[in-house]
């Protein structure tokens, strides 16, 4: 039958999880409707609470609730967490929690062999696996056979530790999920408090609902400690990561990149006004910064894109720091304003979280592939910077860098993250704000001679003088305009001069940026790996693992895309080989042959999920022939 | 530096040295003047005044005025004006948009910033025509316009600009006339008082595309047939002699062109203006008819609360309730632990 109640859980298989881990994947997955982002992130937050490095991947739907028990439906959270420094969510799960026949369904090719399976068999009926797509129940037909399975009808246990609450039955089921993360938190020795203090707060408004969720977990974490689980599921712990001393937070990329834009604006002196129009995985940029107005920040939802970076323009226009962010069909849309920040000389930071394209592409799912958009992409000859965020605390600086560059250049920035990065958390050590360099904005006040477009001319930025001001009073717009007044011109050479300078300037960057680093290996060798953005860490771990083989592998990995750094072309003329793994179709490998007539061997992958480090181990012996 | 200086700022204070492009005999030419002559009577700060606009004939307004400008892009000058407001809410912004930049690409921002109540005054140049590309016919061609893009005449219905406003929520909407030197001053301090978006529709002769499309109302023969001038308190009348009006039928919910001394007909029986009067502002804008005239003057104005005060209020609120919220305490809130 379906539904097996036994309470007492059995493994099918003897396999053991160790007591003392070097470190785990845990792979939660559900229902869109069960709450799984909700029990990963929690789970994640304890754990670095603990001091356990950690690397996580949430992977969700499009839909808000996609009909329920479907495949379409799933909803995962994969979390890597380890006593050594983690920089991937992992290859593959060693333990998969899985709700429903659907995340079963989804998810089990995932798990390591061998690997653990917690299943929830109170979500199977015939139903369920009819909805899933299952023709015989995978818990009796031997689909789970290598693995280790834990049976446990989490669906009841969670009715019966929330009963005496008075929920409906509907409300009650949405407490498994905190029962689960009750159980996986004892599993691995990790804290309860801070979920405790979490859900106090989350249902402060209704103490029913906080008491039940709270019984949840402490009946789940009460389950692994009482129930003879010893043979199947020890109670094992990952210890502290070896890290630097300091204080440490969880964050994820979204996060980081507010706080590097607030940080950024407050270097700058200026207040942020942040235009943007909501679009997956970007919206959650306007979130956070629209909680921050006491930091000076205001936060404009405007009607579209286009009007969201037309906003930021003309904040910028009348001295604030123009923001706006979005996604692949958004930054589409802003094109022709970024002409116009471009042709009218404004900073601006234009932050793009990527996401599968084209069109409306895969929302959810993340890719790297707006990076021709991002160097490309505009009508004329429209250069800007464009730089990239590697890991979740990364972006953090990169928001500060674009800043810096887009005050200090008079020029709209695009700064790249991605729907990986956006939602990922990993222990970030909280920088020390006090020791970041100032780069005030000095507004040009003075009257005499003053000529918008007159320039610094080393930088070549031209003076911002800003409405308020008395006898600056000037006009701008997107018509040509003379070199040295500032005024209309048609003038066919002053266009050539123009745009020579337009060019320039935005080259001329590279004088202004860290020469590139090797990121790990040596400064020759026969394969070197380029990558960019959220690849950082399973090209780390993947360079760092052939490298102990004893290959001759180094890695390096970029951060400022345009202009590229001073010294990339002859870096890479110290290798037999160039391999560029991307989350595209190629696009960082054509600006490198671009630009340094290097054949540089192309690695793409687009199915919305991260490099794994076995792949790319994989392709890089195969490199080295 | 900063001293005011002792002189009363003249309208010629408020020109650039820039020449300027229209075609000799545009409507452009007149309002230009009219706006000038409006800074200068209400004294405005150059300074502290910026012009916005998008992108056609009328859009190049920005260059010929002594202020701070902006020029931006086709159809987008209501989200510029609104960064610049939101940026500094003490800025006077004027936007000057035409009939396809407001209208057509720009109607969605159009019809946002108005629905804000973002406090700028927005003057729409009506021409019925795309002038700066020569001629096609635009959201405010009447049907049947001759065009090189309508050879055969326009198939679309028009659109009212008043009316877009009106329903888009604006709580300032009026009408005037290119050449009425004497009106529009008039109308645009009145939208110049208005805190909120004022919206201004101002009747604009091309006279190279669509030369002549308001004269039967505009004419100086004309007008006072054909034209009523609407003032708040004040009885709606027209005519060379005041002698016709606008009574309300009320069976049918509906204005009616009626003549005083006819038909029993008293001065008694006319509508008077109230500018509050969202109702009576829609009939107005959208009197209809052989007979009917075109009203111009304030039609609506019923402020609210704008956007950018509810803003600067939210941002204050936040500063007050957290005067201490510095960098330092952002990174660190939330749970941290320590690794020594
Ligand atoms: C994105 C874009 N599309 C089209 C144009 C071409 N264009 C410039 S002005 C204009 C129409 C202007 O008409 P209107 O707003 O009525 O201004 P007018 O010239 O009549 O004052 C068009 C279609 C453009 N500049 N930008
Ligand atoms: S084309 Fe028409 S609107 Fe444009 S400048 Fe000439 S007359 Fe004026
Ligand atoms: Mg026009």
């Amino acid at each position: 039958m379906a539904t097996n109640l036994a309470q007492k859980p059995t493994a099918s298989a003897d396999v053991r999880v160790p007591a003392s881990l070097e470190s785990v994947v845990i792979r939660f997955a559900g229902d869109s409707g069960d709450g799984m982002q909700l029990t990963g992130t929690q789970f994640t937050h304890s754990t670095a609470l603990m001091g356990t490095d950690l690397a996580t991947f949430p992977d969700f739907p499009a839909e808000i609730r996609a009909p329920t028990g479907t495949t379409f439906g799933v909803s995962a959270y994969q979390i890597n967490f380890g006593a050594r420094r983690v920089l991937t969510a992992g290859d593959q799960p060693d333990v998969l929690v899985a709700m429903n026949p659907a995340a079963l369904m989804t998810n089990l090719d995932s798990l390591k062999p061998g690997g653990t399976l917690v299943v929830d068999t109170g979500s199977f009926n015939d139903r369920t696996l009819a909805k899933a797509g299952y023709t015989s129940n995978p818990l009796e037909d031997g689909t789970i056979a290598p693995y280790h399975v834990i049976r446990l009808d989490i669906s009841r246990m969670t009715l019966e530790s929330v009963k005496e609450f008075g929920l409906s039955n509907k409300e009650a089921m949405r407490c498994k999920n905190m029962w689960t993360l009750g159980l996986m938190l004892w599993m691995y020795g990790r804290q309860r408090q801070s979920v405790v203090d979490w859900l106090k707060g989350k249902f402060a408004k209704s103490q029913q609902l906080a008491d039940a969720n709270i019984a949840a977990v402490n009946a789940g974490h009460a389950f692994g400690e009482t129930a003879e689980l010893a043979g199947d599921m020890s109670h094992s712990t990952v210890g502290r990561a070896e890290v630097a001393p300091g204080v440490y937070r969880t964050i994820t990329g979204a996060e980081s990149l507010a706080l590097g834009l607030v940080a950024g604006s407050k270097l700058a002196g200026l207040n942020i006004m942040f235009g943007s129009y909501p679009i997956t995985p970007a919206s959650t940029l306007l979130h956070q910064l629209a909680r921050l107005k006491e930091h000076g920040v205001v936060t404009f939802q405007a009607e579209d894109e286009i009007a969201a970076i037309c906003s930021a323009i003309g904040a910028s226009f009348a001295g604030s720091l123009g923001v706006t962010s979005s996604s692949g069909p958004g930054i589409a849309l802003k094109g022709e304003a970024m002409g116009l920040a471009i042709s009218t000389e404004l900073p601006l930071v234009i932050v793009n979280s990527q996401r599968g394209g084209p069109s409306t592409g895969l929302p959810t799912k993340t890719e790297q592939s707006d990076l021709y958009q991002a160097i490309y992409g505009r009508n004329g000859d429209a250069p800007l910077p464009v730089i990239a965020s590697s890991t979740p605390g990364d972006c953090f600086e990169v928001a500060i860098e674009a800043v810096r560059i887009a005050t200090k250049y008079m020029t709209p920035v695009i700064l790249l993250t991605d729907g990986y990065l956006a939602n990922a958390a990993e222990p970030w050590p909280v920088p020390d704000f006090d020791s970041l360099k100032p780069f005030k904005v000095q507004f040009h006040t003075e009257a005499e001679g003053f000529s918008p477009s007159h320039r610094d001319p080393e930088t070549l930025a031209r003076n911002w003088a800003i409405p308020g001001n008395p006898g600056t009073e000037h006009r701008i717009g997107g018509i040509e305009k003379d070199f040295n007044t500032g005024n209309i011109s048609y003038a066919a050479d002053n266009h050539q001069r123009m745009t020579d300078t337009r060019w320039n300037k935005v080259l001329g960057i590279a004088d202004d940026i860290p020469l590139q680093e090797i990121t790990q290996g040596d400064a020759t060798g026969d394969l070197v790996v380029v990558g960019w953005g959220s690849t950082f860490g399973p090209i780390y771990r993947a360079v760092e693992q052939s490298r102990a083989k004893g290959l001759k592998v180094s890695q390096i990995h970029v951060r400022y895309m345009w202009p590229l750094p001073k010294n990339l072309g002859d870096l890479l003329k110290g290798f037999g080989k160039v391999l560029v793994p991307e989350m595209n179709k190629g696009q960082f490998a054509t600006v490198l042959r671009d630009n340094y007539l290097v054949d540089a061997v192309r690695l793409n992958q687009v199915n919305g999920q991260p490099f794994k480090v076995s792949h790319l181990n994989q392709v890089i012996a195969e490199t080295l022939g | 530096m900063n001293e005011l200086s002792p002189h009363k700022l003249t309208a010629k204070d408020y020109a650039t040295d820039q020449e300027v492009r229209w075609c000799p005999g545009c409507g452009d030419y007149a309002i230009l003047k009219s706006v000038q002559k409006t800074l200068a009577d209400l004294e405005a700060d150059p300074a502290n005044t910026v012009f916005v606009s998008g992108i056609g004939c009328s859009s190049r307004f920005p260059y010929y005025m002594a202020t701070y400008g902006f020029h931006t892009i086709h159809g987008r000058a209501p989200a510029f004006a609104t960064g610049i407001k939101l940026a500094n809410p003490k800025l006077d912004v004027w936007m000057v948009t035409g009939d396809g930049d407001g209208l057509s690409i720009g109607g969605n921002h159009l019809l946002h910033v108005l629905r804000r109540n973002v406090d700028i005054q927005i003057l729409l140049f009506n021409n019925e025509i795309y002038g700066l590309t020569k001629g096609q016919y635009s959201p405010t061609s009447r049907p049947g316009t001759r065009s090189p893009s309508s050879p055969g005449g326009s198939i679309e219905r028009n659109l009212n600009p008043c009316n877009f406003a009106l329903a888009a929520g604006a709580r300032f909407v009026a009408r005037t006339v290119d050449t009425d030197q004497k009106h529009m001053p008039e109308i645009l301090k009145r939208a110049h008082a208005h805190r909120g978006a004022s919206f201004v529709e101002i009747y604009q002769n091309c006279i190279v595309f669509n030369d002549g499309v308001f004269a039967d109302f505009t004419d100086k023969k004309a007008a006072p047939d054909r034209q009523l001038r609407a003032e708040h308190g004040h009885r709606l009348v027209f005519g060379p002699n005041g002698e016709k009006g606008l009574r309300l039928n009320r069976d049918k919910v509906a204005i009616e062109i009626v003549t005083i001394g006819e038909n029993g007909i008293t001065a008694d029986d006319i509508l008077v203006h109230d500018e509050t009067d969202a109702l009576l502002a829609q009939m107005l804008v959208t009197l209809d008819g052989p007979d009917a005239p075109v009203v111009v003057g304030v039609i609506y104005c019923n402020p609210v609360d704008t956007y950018d005060a509810g803003v600067a209020r939210q941002v204050e609120k936040a500063k007050s309730a957290k005067p201490n919220a510095d960098m330092k305490e952002l990174l660190f809130a939330g749970s941290t632990w320590t690794v020594d």
